[in-house]
């Protein structure tokens, strides 16, 4: 049985992948100053796989806006050992880091891969290390590497090992389908968490990184489920009357924030995952929703239109206290906190167009980051580099990747129908 | 480490990376674990719109509403008495399903299509149609009935429905 498994299971991993890639990248802006990086082919020793680990690494870096690409046709040498390295070959192409690996097998399945980083300005060698994993981690292992090399050469912790989770719906017929997916950060390895023929709405990242919570209307009413990422366990936590909406996990997992309306008009509550208690935060004759924590766990960010129009408010779970934190404009909603605490990503509306922009909680600034007009979701990755948001080309939906100065764009868009509502994964490691 | 689960589904790996740091002076290493990701099944079906269908009643049963609002067009009215006198001379169960446009959050549009549905279930009542026999659901921007990214689609879609 065990044996038919190791069998089956590659198989079913290389044909799905093909079938389940959805989302191909598209580099649309990039920085004015990025850094040269030349990435060798990793040197395999015979191993068989299918991954360009190299060009894996590189696609990485030069997603995040802050790497040009030495291409390979240029290269005048494969070197894959510091000891090989000619530093005035690569100096002359223009290159300031030179990245050089090697793989060898190590048994039971394991292959082992030696890679190092080398100031080409310098003529030193930054680091070396060693990754290891099988061959259906083969992408893991390149996505650790570009953790590793963007780490030491920005100081800022990369996040290209993360998971994006998103929703995409297709109308046949008129009849829908929403899947709900889980990818690389990169949007490699789709895979397939829920599909329906009713909405599912607003995922949201357990802080460990193992579970999503959304909202389902498989019940023909939506309900939150949470739902475990390894043994599909789904778990229906609500189902009240009316809106059963936006949860959001605490930052130590053991709660839940999230709408119900169940009184009559929507609200902010507090469900204890354990005791399965709720508590109410909100008691206002106005649409409170989209909650979201702050790190300290002590405070949410809502949106409430309690002032006439959708603003971001932030309320203190003890007290009970609210405080209106957004005054520019007639819609700033759907706030998603950047690991710094401080920075805002939200939907803002100007001259009748809804853009993403940044808010800083501290000096109270608004930038607008985005020119697209239907954007939706924005969402920040855990490193605070970039955020995701879901936008409108033509008539299909698709999301696209921001820096948080504006500088860098990509776009993910989905070979049919319509992609929404991102959610950046926390750090998986 | 491959799963499978009771339904026969082999389990694609979508590996996670558990890093095991062990340190030498100057190569760390990282080794990968695997996990695996299971699709979820969806559970009961969906209540089946065609059994509230009322045959009876010819008025009109979408309503449409302003940009951000939740306020009741006058030319709905004639078509909303109709269907409360049909309901209070025939009590039957009826569900409102109020909808919004595109522009805007997901959320945000969830509880104003519940708005627009809140108001007509209040209207309803006044007229006297008993609460107990609506039930109020908002898709918000999720089902929409006009598709494209303009007026004339917004405002078909800015709707409730009764049905």
């Amino acid at each position: 049985m065990c044996m038919a498994f190791l069998l089956v299971g590659p198989l079913f991993l290389a044909l799905s992948s093909s079938a389940w890639s959805e989302l191909v990248i598209r580099v649309t802006q990039g920085n004015d100053q990025p850094t040269i990086i030349a990435v060798a082919p990793i040197a395999l020793n015979g191993i068989q796989i299918k991954e360009d680990i190299g060009s894996i690494v590189e696609a990485d870096l030069k997603r995040s806006g802050l790497f040009s690409a030495i291409p390979r046709r240029d290269m005048l040498a494969f070197p894959s050992v510091a000891s090989d390295v000619y530093y005035r070959d690569w100096r002359m192409l223009g290159t300031e880091y030179l990245v050089v690996g090697a793989m060898i097998p190590i048994g039971e399945g394991r292959y082992q891969l030696d890679f190092s980083l080398l100031n080409v300005t310098a003529k030193k060698t930054e680091f070396n290390h060693r990754v290891s994993g099988t061959k259906s981690q083969m992408r893991d292992l390149a996505h650790l590497i570009s953790d590793k090399i963007y780490q030491e050469i920005t100081g800022i912790r990369g996040a290209f090992s993360t998971r994006l989770a998103y929703v995409t719906a297709n109308r046949k017929n008129g009849k829908y389908i929403y899947r709900l997916n889980v990818s690389d950060a990169d949007g490699a390895r789709e895979k397939l968490m829920l599909e329906s023929p009713e909405p599912i709405m607003s995922p949201s990242w357990a802080p460990n990184g193992k579970e999503l919570a959304y909202v389902s209307f498989e019940t023909g009413r939506p309900a939150i489920f949470r739902q475990n990422l390894v043994t599909a366990t789904r778990q229906q936590l609500t189902n009240f009357t009316g809106l059963n909406g936006a949860p959001s996990w605490s930052p130590d997992g053991k709660k839940m924030a999230l709408v119900l309306s169940k009184d009559g008009n929507p609200e902010i509550y507090i469900l204890d995952l354990a005791s399965k208690k709720f508590t109410r935060l909100t008691r206002h004759f106005a649409i409170d929703t989209e909650p979201t924590w702050m790190p300290d766990g002590k405070h949410l960010l809502f949106t409430s239109d309690r002032g006439g129009t959708p603003q971001i408010y932030k309320l203190n779970i003890t007290s009970k206290a609210t405080e209106r934190l957004t005054f520019r404009g007639n819609y700033n909603a759907r706030a998603s906190l950047a690991p710094d605490g401080r920075t805002l990503a939200l939907i803002h509306r100007s001259s009748d167009t809804f853009h993403v922009a940044s808010f800083d909680l501290v000096t109270g600034r608004m930038i607008e980051l985005t020119q697209t007009r239907l954007d939706e979701s924005p969402t920040v990755a855990p490193n605070g580099a970039m955020l995701m948001y879901a936008t409108k080309q033509g008539d299909r939906g698709v999301l696209v990747a921001v820096s948080l100065d504006a500088g860098v764009r990509y776009v993910l868009p989905a070979k049919s129908g319509d992609v929404r509502e991102p959610a950046w994964s926390p750090f998986l490691r | 480490m491959i799963h499978s689960n009771k339904f026969g589904f082999t389990a694609v790996v979508l590996s996670m990376i558990l890093a095991g740091c062990s340190s030498a002076p100057t190569d760390e290493s990282t080794d990968i674990e695997d996990t695996a990701v299971q699709t979820g099944q969806v559970g009961t079906s969906a209540i089946d719109d065609s059994a509230m269908m009322d045959a009876a009643s010819a008025a009109d049963t979408v309503f449409y509403f302003d940009y951000d609002k939740a306020l009741l067009k006058p030319e709905s009215r004639a078509a909303l008495l109709e269907h409360a006198a049909a309901l209070n001379s025939n009590p039957r169960s009826v569900r409102l399903e109020g909808h919004a446009d595109e522009r805007g959050t997901r959320e945000y549009n969830m509880a104003l299509g519940e708005r627009r549905a809140n108001a007509v279930k209040k209207f309803m009542v006044l007229q006297g149609v008993s609460a107990g026999l609506i039930e109020v659901i908002s898709y918000g921007e999720e089902r929409a009935a006009s598709y494209g990214s303009n007026d004339s689609a917004w405002s078909m879609n800015r709707r409730v429905e009764l049905k």
